[in-house]
């Protein structure tokens, strides 16, 4: 079902799993980077990728994380990962 | 830009730095003398080690030294070279005999360390087009043989079997051909849980997924003959490779990997970890031959376990918050400031008793630990010894305000 979504909607789809995790109610934009906009570490994002893959329904392999720094990346990612599908 | 190498350690050292200096520093602790498995000399005091993963006591066993002390005299102090070349010696052998007798295998390789074990194996078995599946969290040895390999990883919620399922019939979905490894520990050496290994397994096995489990904080511990989870859940047929250490139960160093798989042996000719580096010295391996020997016939396991409950019942009715419930040898309460976890890990070396502090990242759920590992060769008087200590330190910080007078009394 979001096969067909634009890198935008991912993206929206993306802040709202991510939002639990930013505690301190840091705006996001794509270029947040991860570590230091919004202050997590990388077993943070590691969780935010675990959910990620179950709301899209794909897989995110771990090896993939040091290239994905911002939010912006992730949501390229997400795209590019449905479209191989 | 920097070319400073070190500067991206600057957060780190800045956190180490602001920790108390000298004997409070719970980092820099050195053992001045070690008087048996459970006491030590620390800053000139007779401490009581309580963080040593020492469970069965073995580092002083007459047998072991024994054994250890024969092999040093008559085949030296090391081998000073690999498995493949100069470094098997008949003791190697008999060590990897006693492995596939005591787990019941055909086969068993034995590593320099258990992190080793885990390293190569993983590392190895999971080539490029395939799929390594771990629990979340799992260990820093089998995130590092992730990172070493070039297979694709993927990362489960903590004993969700659920969500394994999920993860594998995704990847199943796209890659109905690929290899898989899942990767479980028996217990998880931060707050003790073990591993539901019988859906787990199932899981695994439905989506025809090779199944590791690494025992190192189990062997020993549980089983009717100390193999550890696998054996307690009756689950060995289901599970293709088993890893462990020496260097817990069995009081001493090294690793290994023990498997059915008829393929097995050619990790010889291809696991790295295994090849490059030197095989253990001949004392290790005489003293870990006869641990294993030991623990397959004692019942130290109940005295264990028993010791164990009975340190998380007393920390538990003092009204400390846990982080274990006794069911594996692990005792660890929740402190939720880091700095009174460090202040508490100062008073309790200052008072006699030698805990671990454990703190995030290497803590599940980012919690700050005051962590103790029993050894069945805990006296009861040490563990209430250890027990009175915590309440002491514990009210003094003011972390048992809500405790029941009764147990203050």
């Amino acid at each position: 079902m979001y096969m067909t979504q634009t890198v935008d909607e991912i993206f929206e789809q993306i802040c709202k799993i991510i939002a639990p995790f930013n505690k301190k109610n840091i705006p996001i934009t794509k270029d947040s980077l991860f570590s230091v906009d919004l202050e997590l570490d990388s077993l943070n994002v590691m969780d935010i990728l675990s959910e990620i893959e179950d709301e899209f329904d794909i897989t995110v392999p771990l090896n993939m994380l040091p290239d994905m720094e911002t939010v912006g990346q992730f949501a390229e990612t997400v795209k590019q990962l449905l479209s191989e599908q | 830009m920097t070319f400073d190498l070190f500067e991206k350690f600057d957060p780190i050292l800045n956190d180490y730095n602001s920790l108390p200096k000298g004997a409070g520093n719970p980092f820099t602790v050195s053992m001045e003398q070690v008087l048996s498995p459970t006491t030590a000399i620390i800053n000139g005091r007779e401490t009581i080690l309580a963080g040593t993963n020492n469970y069965m006591g073995m580092t002083f066993n007459q047998e072991c030294m024994d054994a250890a002390q024969e092999a040093l005299l008559t085949l030296g102090t090391g081998t000073t070279g690999s498995r493949m070349l100069n470094g098997t010696y008949n003791s190697h052998k008999k060590l990897e005999d006693t492995l596939r007798e005591f787990y019941d295998t055909k086969h068993a390789i034995v590593f320099s360390t258990g992190y080793q074990a885990n390293l190569g194996i993983i590392a190895t078995l999971a080539g490029p087009k395939d799929y390594v599946v771990i629990d979340a969290d799992s260990h820093a040895s089998i995130y590092d043989g992730c990172a070493m390999g070039n297979a694709t990883v993927v990362r489960f919620k903590h004993n969700d079997a659920h969500n394994l399922d999920k993860k594998l019939a995704r990847i199943r979905k796209n890659d109905p051909q690929a290899g898989i490894l899942v990767v479980l520990e028996g217990v998880y050496s931060m707050l003790g849980d073990q591993a539901p290994l019988k859906e787990l397994t199932r899981i695994s096995k439905a989506h025809n997924a090779f199944v590791l489990v690494d025992e190192a904080h189990s062997i020993g511990v549980f089983g009717e003959t100390g193999r550890g989870v696998a054996q307690e859940q009756g689950v060995e047929d289901q599970i293709d490779f088993i890893v462990g250490t020496f260097s817990k139960s069995v009081g001493t160093i090294g690793g290994y990997c023990v498997s059915n798989n008829p393929k097995f042996e050619v990790l010889r000719l291809v696991c790295r970890p295994y090849i490059f580096t030197a095989s253990l010295p001949p004392s290790v391996v005489a003293s870990a031959t006869k641990a294993l020997e030991l623990i397959a016939n004692s019942n130290l396991r109940a005295k264990l376990l028993s010791n164990s409950r009975r340190l998380n019942n007393g920390l538990s009715q003092a009204g400390f918050e846990m982080g274990t419930t006794g069911e594996s040898p692990i005792a660890a309460i929740i402190i939720a400031e880091q700095n009174t976890a460090i202040t508490f890990w100062g008073e309790m070396i200052k008072e006699g008793v030698y805990v671990n502090l454990a703190l995030p990242p290497a803590t599940p759920k980012k919690l700050n630990l005051m962590r103790c590992s029993l050894s069945a060769a805990h006296s009861l008087e040490q563990i209430d010894f250890m027990l009175e200590k915590f309440i002491l330190v514990g009210t003094k910080l003011g972390l048992l305000q809500d405790m029941p007078k009764r147990v203050l009394a």
